[in-house]
């Protein structure tokens, strides 16, 4: 391992991806995300690359489509607004089986929401977000180290099995900076494999022409697509779960959180410990496939399970289903972009494994606090904001 | 050794660029680190402020709600932080530009003229280092040799002169108690 060097979380993104051998990206800008485009945007001619500002954020997923069509490693980045408008042609990739990398660094939402680190797109990410019947293999980094070699573990997960990966991050792995170092030597595009489905080439070379596409309007044809997808997400389902377990040995009570908000639990289980609480981590760091098999395994030996998210409760939904009902499972819930703090985390440990309820999202009290009718935002936008 | 540190203050005084040093510096040192920016919508003139974690084991949580130092280097940044700070911490005041005392008696709090200090050293652009250098020297979470060392990395296109001029300015602070 090389020198640790102190690197922001968007630029290790970037610099990580290209190392990786991606040569092409896209994009356009939206914070939290903006150091990713900035950085290919002068180290893609460095290296012989391509940059485009698109006009849009559904032309840059387009371009993305046809870069990637040529079997190019390509990329586009965005932050969650910017991530819905590119779901049409997410949705083509998947159908097209394009392997190719989309990074997500979340902020608020819904609708222009915030600029602040969120996680609240889990289930957008995790369940394809676009039309139809597909996946997205999605890597969570929780450090800059992660975010900054995760982009060859994404493209080489995309290659195998002809799929865009997804990078889930937020905000605040975006805009942080830590020591990081490269974990693998860079990637030399013309020392890798030349995809055998790729376009471009064919008619100059006299050899067979390659389609890309991603329909199938033949009677039965289409439902054999996807049938032969699904064979191939039940074996990266099997093979490719990547999760890091933390004093989950003597743990009467697992928290399970993924990205930043595992960090958060991190230190909250320091404080926990100290209290002689025995608790212990489980962090998912691939979204999809769901590391559902571990944790179920860990249910049986656990009292209850608790999920810190900075959403809803959007990645409880895939621990409640790997549970089956076995233990109750708790959720504490900063939604609206809050990073949440580890003392609150510690209290929520306290409180499940009690029966309190302090600091955990009671859903039975919600309904009666609703506010109906002719309501208005308490407060008026900023100025500033506007400018978003 | 966990030193949690919040820098605050106007932008252009160096507090977001300051914060980058430490973080740097504590990577000199061989410890885990990390920087964490208030970005968002800000204006121009309006008040900037980061978060630096320097420990021996491993950095949690980047964003550091609870500082065990709050430096201080605009008025509007008092009232912000200083209620803030871990019993026991400490709070660095520009008492060049603020002039509210703080309240708390639970924490350790140093008044330090960063801009006169900064001035008399010879450039006022070095008022973020005198802070630097009152905090390395209280704290002892790093070492002012760290900090310069540092400065080489983070200050790429700085001349020796201007890195001389930082150092002197590091020295200085350190030197109030």
């Amino acid at each position: 391992m090389s020198e640790k060097v102190l690197m922001k979380g968007n630029e290790a993104l970037a610099e990580g991806a290209i190392r990786a051998g991606c040569r092409f990206f896209a994009g356009y800008p939206i914070t939290p995300q903006n150091e990713v485009p900035e950085y290919m945007s002068w180290r893609q001619e460095e290296v012989g690359g391509a940059f485009v500002q698109a006009e849009s954020e559904i032309a840059a997923v387009n371009m993305l489509y046809g870069a990637a069509a040529t079997g190019t490693r390509s990329m586009t980045s965005s932050s969650s607004p910017g991530i819905s408008l590119k779901q049409e042609g997410i949705s083509y990739l998947a159908g097209a089986d394009m392997p190719c990398l989309i990074a997500n660094i979340m902020r608020g939402g819904p609708g222009l929401g915030n600029i602040a680190g969120a996680q609240g797109d889990y289930i957008q990410a995790t369940r394809g977000g676009g039309n139809g019947d597909y996946r997205l293999i999605v890597l969570a980094p929780f450090s800059v180290h992660e975010l900054a070699n995760f982009p060859k573990k994404a493209f080489e997960l995309a290659e195998k099995y002809r799929m865009p990966a997804m990078i889930l991050a937020d905000g605040i792995l975006g805009q942080m900076m830590e020591g990081m170092s490269f974990d693998f030597d860079p990637v030399e595009p013309a020392a890798l494999k030349p995809a055998c489905w790729s376009i471009g080439g064919a008619r100059a070379e006299g050899k067979k022409r390659n389609m890309v596409y991603s329909y199938a309007l033949g009677e039965g044809e289409l439902e054999k697509m996807v049938l032969k997808r699904a064979d191939k997400y039940a074996l990266i389902e099997r093979d490719e779960v990547i999760y890091e377990e933390r004093f989950t040995e003597d743990a009467e009570i697992l928290v399970v959180a993924y990205g930043i908000s595992a960090r958060a639990s991190i230190e909250a289980i320091n404080i926990a410990r100290k209290k002689g609480i025995k608790v212990g981590l489980l962090r998912p760091i691939t979204l999809w496939p769901f590391p559902t098999k571990r944790i179920k395994e860990l249910s049986s030996k656990v009292k209850c399970i608790l999920c810190p998210e900075m959403s809803l409760g959007q990645m409880i939904v895939d621990v409640k289903l790997a549970v089956d009902g076995k233990v109750p499972v708790y959720l504490h819930a900063r939604p609206g972009a809050f990073f949440p703090v580890a003392e609150d985390i510690a209290v929520a440990i306290e409180s499940a494994l009690t029966g309190k309820k302090e600091q955990l999202f009671d859903l039975e009290s919600l309904a009666d606090k609703a506010t109906l009718g002719c309501h208005q935002p308490e407060n008026k936008p900023s100025k500033e904001g506007a400018l978003l | 050794m966990y030193q949690g540190v919040r820098i605050s203050g106007f932008g252009g005084q160096g507090v977001v660029s300051a914060g980058v040093l430490l973080a740097q510096a504590g990577l000199v040192e061989g410890k885990a680190v990390s920087w964490y920016p208030s970005y968002g919508p800000e204006m121009r003139g309006g008040t900037a402020n980061c978060s630096v974690v320097i420990t021996d084991t491993e950095v949690a949580t980047p964003v550091v709600a609870l500082p065990d130092t709050a430096i201080i280097m605009n008025e509007p940044s008092l009232p912000k932080f200083e209620p803030l700070v871990k019993k026991g911490g400490l709070l660095i005041i520009n008492s060049s530009l603020v002039k509210t005392k703080a309240t708390r008696t639970d924490i350790k709090v140093v008044y330090v003229p960063c801009s006169e200090i900064a001035e008399k050293v010879g450039s006022l652009k070095t008022a973020n280092l005198v802070a630097l250098g009152t905090f390395a020297g209280l704290t002892g979470a790093i070492s002012i040799d760290a900090i310069a060392s540092a400065m080489k990395k983070v200050f790429k296109r700085a001349k020796p002169e201007a890195l001389a001029l930082n150092r002197k300015a590091l020295e200085e602070g350190a030197k109030i108690k």
